[in-house]
């Protein structure tokens, strides 16, 4: 049976769990998505703007010297920081925003952690002459500022978020409570493959594409599927973008990596899968960081695009049937993997992406040579130079 | 469900000819004495029914007022065990209903039919929860009916005919309408068409319709009593809470909860 089931459910996870007010609308987007899922001139009207303005295909690029590096299997690097915007975020706003334009919606709400989704929506509602608002945390602005200066200059309000942690929690927190306000005229443009159904699915469907080429461009270049794909997981969307294509495939070994902040066992980290329970949190049941109450913990991770204490309905039913495999890499790690990439291959890799690269590190040099990893480079890292710089104490 | 608090409360004031008054607080704001003093306090000062608040660290629902006060009452380490209990206390010394309200995730963490069991067991008559719509309530409905709980449905403007109809069965104690697309808190004017909404509303359920979101004093509860069998009070009362700080909050909150009551049996 495809997932998830006509009620949006993954097996036990996913649902919609919303105020009231809300259900209406997320009635009128599943059909208003599934009309445009069957319409033929939706998808070539998207495949328009990923070729020519996105600039897809991404490379998918052979890592030699950081393989060498490795002594051990080929990585391949699928270069998602190529997109315009620096990240797969784009593929999804692109696809919503042809969506919001169907359903004759003027305003576009956001939320964003590292600022890559809140730069692609403010760059899709650009170009299609929307109003838009993004909400962010505090704490994440701070961190982020190139890409707060980067939503204002495309015409976008950043609305700081002081509740709670002033992380992406929050952030999304208060973009439900303007999509309660607003539902008539607004749409809600949910960044991840979290939040309640049709999100999941849609922005599945939506970074798909991530996966489909990287299934094409491994077999071209090297005549068969790889053995493992790697990508970091916040809420999830890069990973269930690449992963998916290959669900299929039993012989490609699957790993999702999520944030180990500080350790997993320092109750500083952003490892959901790993280390929390299901539980409801932003609309749909899935694997979430919480206390024995059922109050949300804080997550934590170097990185503001993995500072999430949940994550898509699909991953957690992903890692009950075992299908991937989850993983978490530290912080201090990520960066390591950081700077080597740099320096092995002149590519700047964003912090979540740094994760992956990580893991796809430790596994490298216990396969043979003739083995082939694929991570998938989710983002560049502009965004990540001053962290990074403030983690190494000013040397990086 | 006839030996429920909550019935029997709306059908004396049906018999009355008059309208409810529900309150709410945040439970643990500022600590669990004081709420269950609020309590009495509020039943005392007129309150037909009680909406005990559990803190939530993400509501999505309410409004800035209501979110800082789960936010004090989770820094001052309230737990849900601990409400459930004083709840239990304050039935020892008054017979208004109670009615629990949270979000989903605390509930179905501590075990939805030991939640049902140990709420039911406290003396708790009813519980809402905004964000668990119809469409995913089935399995808590069969706990909360098999304790006797009546688990209350959320109706908003934008609900349709469908929805009210396919949520009828499930519908228990009230309907709790909520007079805006929106969060919790108060507001100067409410601009729903209130008449049209709860024409719609009765059209489908036939329980006792309350409105709320939005009530901030005698004014407004004037306004909208005459569309309703009940009116919600939240975020008033918890602003009354905020602002005495260290303070006893008791007397402000008794001498609105008397000019609402007094300002609806006016209407009545």
């Amino acid at each position: 049976m495809p997932l998830p089931d006509e009620r949006g459910y993954f097996g036990s996870f996913g649902g919609r769990y919303v105020p009231e007010t809300l259900m209406p609308a997320l009635e009128e987007l599943t059909a208003a998505y599934q009309e445009a899922h069957r319409d033929p001139s939706f998808w070539q009207e998207l495949e328009y703007y990923l070729q020519q303005y996105v600039g897809r295909p991404s490379p998918l690029y052979f890592a030699r010297r950081l393989s060498e590096h490795c002594r051990g299997a080929r990585i391949y690097l699928k270069r998602e920081d190529l997109n315009h915007t620096g990240a797969h975020k784009i593929n999804n706003t692109i696809g919503q925003i042809l969506l919001a334009r169907r359903m004759g919606k003027k305003r576009i709400i956001a939320e964003t952690g590292a600022g890559q989704h809140g730069v692609a929506t403010a760059t899709a509602a650009a170009l299609f002459g929307m109003e838009c608002a993004v909400y962010m945390g505090e704490e994440d602005m701070a961190r982020q500022a190139l890409n707060v200066f980067r939503m204002r200059i495309l015409g976008a309000t950043v609305v700081g978020v002081t509740a709670g942690s002033r992380t992406l929690k929050d952030a999304m927190n208060e973009a439900m409570r303007d999509w309660v306000t607003n539902v008539d005229t607004t749409y809600y443009l949910i960044g991840s493959v979290a939040g309640p159904h049709p999100y999941p699915v849609m922005v599945r469907d939506f970074q798909r594409v991530i996966g489909v080429e990287t299934r094409r461009q491994v077999q071209e270049q090297t005549g068969r599927l790889p053995d493992v794909i790697v990508a970091c997981v916040g809420g999830g969307s890069n990973a269930m973008g690449i992963f998916h294509p290959f669900l299929e495939d039993r012989e490609v070994k699957l790993v999702g990596v999520e944030a180990a902040g500080c350790g997993l066992d320092t109750g500083k980290h952003a490892a959901t899968l790993n280390r929390g329970r299901p539980g409801i949190l932003h609309g749909s049941k899935s694997y979430v960081l919480q206390d024995e109450d059922g109050q949300i913990n804080l997550a934590h991770s170097i990185s503001a695009g993995l500072d999430y204490p949940g994550v898509g309905p699909e991953h957690s039913y992903l890692k009950e049937t075992g299908r991937v495999v989850y993983t978490a890499v530290t912080d201090e790690e990520a960066l390591e993997a950081f700077q080597l990439l740099c320096r092995t291959e002149g590519i700047i890799p964003a912090l979540e992406s740094a994760h992956a690269l990580a893991q796809a590190v430790k596994m490298a040099g216990e396969m043979p040579q003739e083995a082939i990893i694929v991570v998938n480079l989710s983002g560049r890292g502009d965004k990540d130079v001053q962290t990074v710089a403030r983690a190494l104490g000013g040397e990086g | 469900m006839k030996g429920n608090r909550i019935t029997q409360r709306f059908s004396a004031l049906a018999q009355e000819g008059k309208k409810g008054l529900i309150t709410y607080i945040t439970a643990g704001d500022p600590d669990l004495d004081t709420t269950a003093r609020l309590v009495r306090t509020m039943a005392e000062a007129g309150a037909d029914l009680v909406e005990v608040g559990i803190p939530f660290s993400d509501p999505v629902a309410d409004g800035p007022v209501i979110q800082k006060a789960s936010a004090r009452a989770l820094a001052n380490g309230v737990r849900v065990r601990d409400i459930i209990r004083t709840c239990a206390g304050i039935r020892q010394n008054t017979g208004v209903p109670l009615i629990l309200m949270t979000y989903y995730n605390p509930v179905y963490q501590y075990g939805l039919e030991d939640f049902a069991r140990d709420a039911a067991g406290a003396g708790i008559d009813g519980l809402i929860v905004p964000d668990l719509p119809f469409e995913e309530s089935g399995e808590l409905l069969g706990h909360t009916d098999h304790y006797g709980l009546a688990l209350i449905p959320l109706v908003a403007p934008t609900t349709t005919e469908k929805r009210l109809a396919a949520m009828a069965p499930a519908a228990r104690g009230f309907v709790y309408c909520v007079s805006v697309t929106g969060v919790t808190g108060a507001r100067e004017e409410i601009h729903t068409d209130l008449a049209k909404f709860m024409r719609r509303v009765r059209r489908h359920i036939q329980l006792p319709c309350a409105i709320g979101f939005g009530i901030a004093g005698p004014v407004q509860a004037a306004a909208v009593a005459p569309y309703c069998d009940a009116m919600v009070v939240g975020s008033a009362i918890v602003d009354l809470v905020a602002r005495a700080g260290t303070g006893d909050p008791a007397p402000a909150v008794a001498a609105l909860v008397k000019d609402i009551k007094s300002a609806i049996e006016k209407c009545a």
